[in-house]
């Protein structure tokens, strides 16, 4: 425990040393977070509910989608794909200490920094401008712990390609897939009550409404009692049957391994 | 005139060369870009699965700018996209190289990366604007298509000038390189979409300041034959290639004034 919190703490440095790196996402996220914010208000011209959303929700939404997006780190991680082909995961293995267990805890010290510093900044210029939903004390505190869990299912899927590195040289194709698949099914692109009504359904189903579809729809007080046990329940099981397929992958990785160049 | 032209057709040809090496990493590469592009004209369709129209503007029109910004992004991308890593060059102070070498920094930045996998992104545009002519039914004369010939290479020049001097202030925050992708990528995005649904103050800045609704949005008005919803002068449509030279010169300012403010890191 102690060692993973020392591992936490090193996640946190890392993104803290740039400073200047910070503030360019957040002016890029906010920016963003405007032009969709306005291209979703002209569809409330023409009606006031798209799939139980109304206004305040949707503009919620965009701001929380953005808010969020460092922080379960949608875009492009390949730091473990870079130490697969580079060979520095040959030390890695020979360390006493398992490679997914020291991610996770480096990614659970990375993501309280974005949330902060990447977040919560993009989110209240939003407040400012729109008029936004906000969550009752109890969704709130059920939001933090969906975050939570929506890191962990991202890390656990970001592992799980990033591992692919051990067949293929080349994880770039991989990436770009798995990328497209997750942005557009997480709801990170258009929040799935958008969708068609069967998409939107089959988009729940899976793993990637966990990292962000779910979390902003507890935040909107779209979930309580039994659904909202339901939907944290459906995060952990994602969570728990990625980081088990990341084992899985690394321990059959583990053999194949050819180290470039010694 | 001419000279850089050939130098940078070598350099190119070379890297294009190296990449044919690696022949199934180039193609998964080239289908990843292509399927990733999707993205953006999938969240078209789910807006129109639930309205008719945006604004004054119907799919089939916002599918034909989501269309012309998308390859003309793309096409911009491949050719200089790789300024997205020049601040590394910043950072260890390898720009130094390029400072004593017989060429402008900025031909050789641009010509340093090239990557043709970019392509696939372009494909994916292109495929969408043939439907999409197909299907608009446009009335061609002389005028739509001298407008068609020259809106692409004048967006490509907007696209460009706008992304040489986002990546200008790399040379005084080293690491906040992400600055630009707010204009280049976000500008990409709202290009995509018809300008008049944003608020007044945004459309100021975005679509007028950085002039990105030059790129798509004023040409597109005049081949589909739609009066401005802003009621601006049908002139105004006419206005991207004398744009896309202004900005290419603010560009080229803006890019010298930023490498005399270099400061090496010692590479």
């Amino acid at each position: 425990m102690r060692l993973d919190w020392e591992i936490a703490k090193r996640g946190w440095r890392r993104y803290a040393a740039y400073p200047w790196a910070t503030a360019a996402g957040v002016f890029t996220n906010t920016i963003f977070g405007f032009i969709q914010a306005y291209i979703l208000l002209a569809v409330y011209r023409h009606r006031s509910d798209v799939g139980g959303y109304d206004t305040a929700d949707t503009l919620t939404y965009v701001w929380l989608a953005q808010a969020l997006i460092m922080t379960v780190y949608m875009f492009g991680w390949q730091e473990l794909a870079l130490r697969i082909r580079d060979g520095s995961i040959a030390t890695d293995l020979a360390r006493p200490l398992d490679p997914q267990r020291y991610w996770l805890a480096y990614d659970l010290g990375r993501a309280p920094y974005h949330f902060i510093f990447r977040g919560l900044i993009p989110f209240a210029i939003g407040a400012v401008v729109f008029r936004l939903h906000y969550p009752s004390a109890g969704d709130a505190f059920a939001f933090v712990l969906s975050v939570t869990l929506a890191v962990v299912v991202s890390l656990g899927f970001r592992f799980l390609y990033n591992s692919s590195a051990f067949w293929f040289i080349d994880v770039r194709g991989v990436m770009m897939v798995s990328l497209t698949v997750s942005l557009f099914l997480s709801g990170m692109v258009m929040p799935l009550a958008f969708f068609p009504h069967w998409l939107g359904v089959v988009a729940r189903a899976l793993p990637f409404a966990s990292i962000m579809q779910t979390p902003i729809d507890i935040w909107l007080g779209k979930h309580h009692g039994a659904s909202l046990a339901g939907v944290i329940a459906l995060q952990l099981l994602w969570a728990l049957v990625f980081l088990a397929l990341g084992r899985l992958t690394l321990r059959a990785g583990r053999g194949k391994l050819v180290i470039q160049g010694g | 005139m001419v000279e850089p032209v050939l130098v940078w057709r070598r350099l190119v040809g070379a890297q294009i060369r190296s990449q044919f090496q690696y022949r199934l990493s180039f193609t998964i590469d080239l289908i990843g870009n292509f399927l990733i592009s999707f993205i953006d004209f999938l969240a078209v369709l789910v807006i129109f699965h639930n309205v008719t129209q945006l604004g004054t503007w119907r799919v089939r029109e916002v599918a034909f700018l989501y269309a012309f910004s998308s390859i003309s992004f793309a096409l911009t991308d491949l050719l200089i996209g790789h300024l997205d890593q020049f601040p590394q060059k910043i950072r260890d102070g390898t720009f130094d190289i390029l400072l004593v070498r017989p060429r402008s920094t900025l031909f050789q930045v641009i010509g340093s990366d090239f990557q043709l996998r970019r392509l696939g992104k372009a494909t994916q545009g292109a495929i969408v604007l043939a439907y999409v002519v197909g299907a608009l039914d446009i009335p061609w004369d002389a005028g739509r298509v001298a407008m068609l010939i020259v809106m692409v290479p004048s967006a490509i020049v907007i696209f460009g000038s706008v992304w040489v001097v986002g990546s200008c202030l790399a040379f005084w925050t080293t690491d906040g390189g992400e600055f630009t992708n707010a204009f280049t990528y976000g500008g990409n995005f709202m290009s995509q979409y018809p300008v008049d649904i944003l608020s007044t103050w945004l459309r100021r800045f975005l679509a007028y300041v950085v002039p990105l609704a030059f790129v798509c949005y004023f040409p597109a008005l005049y081949i589909l034959g739609k009066p401005d919803p802003l009621g601006l002068p049908r002139a105004v449509d006419f206005l991207s290639p004398l744009v896309a030279v202004g900005a290419a010169a603010v560009a080229s300012v803006a890019w010298r004034f930023a490498v005399r403010h270099y400061r090496s890191a010692g590479g």
